[in-house]
């Protein structure tokens, strides 16, 4: 791990940083709970659609403040949702201030919050969302459905397409022509279409770790073809090279030719492959929820904090604030994919 | 060339079943059979019911129904919908024109786009022009087309240029022929503004590695020996050789194309296919949301055999093979 971030520091500066930034969004989206100023569903009801606050350090007499501080926003015209800067009185930030009880990573009970501002006070770095709740906390709680999703989907796909490639291209003639005429026809379908019949399926109405547990099956029940195929190709390929009819002759088992010779040569190829897949899980999950079919309020993920946008000109003007979720989603794709690159560069056999 | 065209056509007859059974699958992985669900939906009347029983089988064993159904499709009698009670085949076909003329446009406007600067960039590559050209590139890969359309929606929405949603303007039923068409052309330009710089990125991209691993060959290194001409060189022996792979791939990439129209369409109010199934799977309308994934497969099928009849034109290694 070391030597290849190393490598990483030394071949491409942009990877290299892209990793640093999918460490803080996974760190920041594990410790939502720790880091959000307030908890994913407080509705502050004097505050609907505020615009985000900024960070003073001069205030009005141009004095310098050391612990930057924050002004309150006044709802000036509540039809219009205009607000306008209280300048009478500051609010400075604060580490470990008091707020709601809840509990952190599910366990720890705890009404201290890693950041605030003083009583009074409100910050929203992002601003809020029509009922007021903080974007900002609610971009870090919604992380843990964005963000995770991606790495679970690739799992359960990736250990199909393991299987199902593996089979295929190891056993060959009928079997292989079977699966691979499947895999074929499932990505002959759009993949956006199979997507929502598959939830078609499904009654709109469930608990959230149901419906969680749900896009998962679906993305993966899509994504395992193209995987299969790669991984059948490479065991087709690695079958007749030398090292394996080498072991086989020393009389090695068939199980640890498998497990010691030909899954590790894999390696660099579908850890590349899995990294550049990612992002189109992440987009499925967005797609879903974004659509009213994916996490249901209030429980926030990224795409269902964009839908509210969808069709509604009116907030989308007045609140333009409310598709920062959306470059989050940008920011983690283009991250995994400076990364996958980067890899592909960095594991390509022939390059050493 | 005819024998090549017969054998691509023949492959698809698998394909297809295959498809079929499988759209006729999914709906039946479902709890519970669509008999008792019509039942439960107060939409449906009986005398519809007794219908689709008729014409479906629906109380037949499931393998029967799937051959009742398959005798159907092959008739254009996809089923009633349950909402709009009207034929599943008439609301689509609306539709399908719309999604049709989306992903056209899109695919010109990003080729025309691409292939240019591809080349450029192929010309000029490891210097500014090319680096900046990748990054930005990148960047358009990494944007999901549906925020695209809503930062273009939001654009549109702030500074009035474009409208949005729908396929015309208000009173364009008085207006000439040509008109109404310039009308239509204006409400297609936000998605498929969208849907193009979505897709430039990629062909961007590939267009320039093809380029440069054809302009690495052995026979651009002749055509230069023997004094060719530069221009004759890039455009006859470079560029024809690097574009053939991009028309291979145009198959694959359709149906990311399909699937980032369908988003692109929701956001931006576009009537098509990605709309309806939508629409189908928010209101339980079984049959429209089978018609809408078959219809979009057997698209995607259609995209793919005219990307392979057009490699054969274009290179004739793969028509003699």
């Amino acid at each position: 791990m070391r030597t290849f971030l190393r490598r990483l520091r030394k071949t491409n500066k942009i990877a290299y940083f892209s990793f640093w930034i999918l460490v803080l969004l996974y760190l920041s989206a594990v410790f939502a709970d720790l880091i959000s100023p307030y908890p994913y569903d407080l509705q502050h009801r004097d505050y609907p659609l505020c615009p985000p606050t900024f960070l003073h350090f001069f205030d009005k007499e141009g004095k310098f403040h050391i612990r930057p501080f924050v002004y309150n926003m006044k709802l000036v015209n509540p039809s219009l949702n205009t607000y306008e800067i209280d300048y009478s009185k500051i609010y400075h930030i604060k580490f470990f201030v008091k707020g709601p009880k809840r509990k952190i990573l599910g366990i720890i009970p705890s009404e201290r919050y890693l950041f605030g501002v003083e009583d009074g006070g409100k910050i929203f770095l992002f601003g809020t969302d029509m009922h007021g709740r903080d974007i900002f906390s609610r971009i870090l709680y919604g992380a843990r459905i964005s963000l995770s999703i991606g790495i679970v989907g690739v799992s359960i796909s990736f250990l199909l397409g393991l299987l199902i490639g593996g089979i295929s291209g190891y056993f060959g003639g009928k079997i292989d022509t079977f699966l691979m005429r499947v895999v074929e026809i499932i990505m002959m379908f759009p993949s956006f279409y199979l997507m929502l019949a598959l939830r078609a399926v499904f009654p709109t109405n469930l608990s959230s770790v149901q419906v969680y547990l749900l896009i998962v099956v679906i993305l993966s029940l899509i994504g395992w073809a193209s995987l299969a195929r790669i991984i059948r190709g490479m065991v087709l390929s690695l079958k007749e090279e030398e090292y394996i009819l080498a072991a086989k002759s020393l009389g090695l088992s068939t199980p640890r030719i498998i497990i010691r010779h030909l899954i590790p040569n894999t390696f660099s190829y579908t850890i590349t492959a899995l990294t550049l897949s990612i992002p189109g899980y992440i987009i499925g999950e967005s797609a879903l929820s974004l659509l009213g079919l994916g996490i249901q309020e209030p429980y926030p993920s990224w795409g269902n904090m964009l839908s509210v946008t969808i069709g509604n000109l009116r907030i989308l003007t007045t609140a333009p604030w409310m598709l920062i979720p959306g470059f989050f989603i940008f920011l983690t794709i283009i991250s995994f994919n400076f990364l996958g690159d980067a890899l592909r560069d960095i594991l390509d056999p022939r390059k050493w | 060339m005819k024998r090549y065209i017969l054998r691509r056509l023949i492959h698809l007859v698998p394909l297809l079943f295959g498809m079929t059974f499988i759209s006729f699958i999914i709906i039946h992985i479902a709890p519970g059979d669509p008999l008792t669900k019509l039942k439960m939906n107060p939409e449906v009347s009986p005398e519809t019911i007794e219908l689709m029983k008729k014409t479906f089988g629906l109380d037949k064993p499931v393998i029967v129904q799937y051959f009742y159904w398959l005798k159907n499709i092959l008739t254009f009698n996809l089923g009633e919908s349950f909402t709009y009670h009207v034929p599943v085949s008439s609301l689509i076909k609306q539709r399908l024109v719309n999604t049709i003329s989306l992903s056209i446009f899109s695919i010109f406007l990003t080729w025309i786009i691409s292939i240019p600067l591809g080349v450029y960039a192929g010309l000029r590559d490891k210097r500014w022009q090319e680096k900046l050209l990748s990054f930005i590139a990148y960047i358009g890969i990494s944007l999901p087309s549906f925020f695209i359309a809503m930062l273009l929606v939001f654009f549109a929405a702030k500074t009035m240029v474009l409208p949005i949603g729908g396929t015309r303007s208000l009173f364009s039923e008085n207006l000439s022929i040509f008109a109404r068409f310039m009308d239509y052309m204006r409400h297609l330009l936000l998605p498929g503004l969208s849907l193009t710089l979505a897709g430039i990125g990629s062909l961007y991209r590939l267009t320039k590695n093809n380029f440069l691993e054809s302009f690495n060959s052995p026979y651009v290194v002749t055509a230069y020996a023997k004094g060719l001409p530069e221009h004759k060189i890039l455009f006859k022996h470079v560029l024809r050789n690097a574009i053939n792979p991009l028309i291979t791939i145009f198959g694959y990439e359709l149906s990311g194309i399909l699937s980032g129209a369908a988003l692109v369409e929701v956001i931006t109010n576009w009537p098509g296919m990605g709309r309806l199934i939508l629409e189908a799977v928010l209101s339980q309308d079984i049959y429209l949301v089978m018609a809408s994934l078959l219809i979009s497969g057997i698209l995607l099928i259609l995209g793919n055999l005219f990307a392979d009849i057009m490699i054969a034109f274009a290179d004739p290694r793969v028509r003699l093979r």
